[in-house]
């Protein structure tokens, strides 16, 4: 794989399957899907439970007005992955390119992502430290892999593009 | 004292008598008095601190872009906020009057970082 800038696009050249397969799972990675750990993650409480008014019109007021945030982020990516959606060749390489002014809508999907999915498998953080762990022994593996590979990508694009 | 505007409406201001207002609303119906609003509430109200708490997935770089963008801070500050998070578990990032700080915690829940509102004792 091979990532670089191109004018006002980011390209990653050279996917290989597993990889693009792991790209089109970021939208459905980000969903909780009734895990409450997750749901909860996503969807913090934005004070101590003793502040209980505070909370329950958060919940009232704020939290869709985020699920509207996130769902709007998701949604460009989405259409950004359409170009990996082709089966003429399966099992070939591909190349996908973000326009750098969606960075901002992948680093929130990553993001959502990659708390979703630590939040469902109860990751420590010795596990999510150790980057040279095989992604192919367990479902688990696997999604701490995921994980990783999706904070690769994010640095990737807090470097190449000025986000501030 | 009461300022009597061209539009013809009637301006009560703070410290007009009692007398003096019940005076204007009884004259006219079509003079409805508009008292200035007062900020006790708000003066007395202890600032709300916004705090940031440790979470091990977020990455450095990430909400030290978070920190910059949301409190316009340079990147140095934003740093050392984003160290004090991580090394000592949380860091205020800002404290002052609770609805600006419901703000400032809604946009951080936005950058999905953990975030809350603290009372300052």
């Amino acid at each position: 794989m091979e990532m670089l800038r191109d004018g006002d696009c980011l390209e990653l050249r050279d996917l290989d399957p597993f990889l693009a397969e792991l790209l089109r799972q970021i939208p459905a990675s980000t969903k909780a899907e009734g895990v409450e750990s997750a749901e909860r993650r996503l969807f913090s409480e934005p004070a101590a439970a003793s502040e209980k008014e505070l909370c329950a019109e958060w919940k009232v007021y704020v939290q869709p007005e985020l699920r509207r945030l996130f769902g709007n982020a998701t949604g460009i990516v989405i259409a950004d992955l359409e170009q990996l959606a082709s089966n003429e060749k399966p099992f070939a390489n591909c190349t996908l390119r973000i326009p750098t002014r969606n960075g901002e809508a992948w680093l929130n999907a990553l993001n959502q992502a990659r708390l979703a999915i630590a939040a469902k498998f109860d990751f420590t953080e010795s596990e999510l430290s150790d980057h040279y762990r095989s992604p192919l022994g367990s479902r688990r593996d696997l999604s701490l892999f995921q994980v990783n590979f999706y904070g690769f990508l994010q640095e990737w694009i807090l470097r190449e593009v000025d986000c501030v | 004292m009461t300022v009597q505007p061209r539009s013809g409406l009637a301006v009560a201001l703070p410290n007009e008598s009692a007398s003096a207002k019940a005076k204007v609303r009884g004259s006219s119906v079509g003079h409805p008095v508009i008292e200035a609003e007062t900020k006790a509430a708000e003066e007395v109200d202890l600032p709300w601190q916004v705090v940031v708490h440790n979470d091990p997935v977020n990455l450095m770089t990430y909400v030290t872009m978070v920190f910059q963008k949301v409190f316009g801070l340079p990147r140095a500050q934003a740093e050392i906020h984003m160290m004090e998070v991580h090394q000592k578990g949380r860091s205020i990032l800002w404290t002052g009057v609770r609805e600006r700080a419901e703000l400032y915690v809604q946009q951080l829940h936005g950058y999905l970082l953990l975030a809350t509102l603290e009372r300052t004792v």
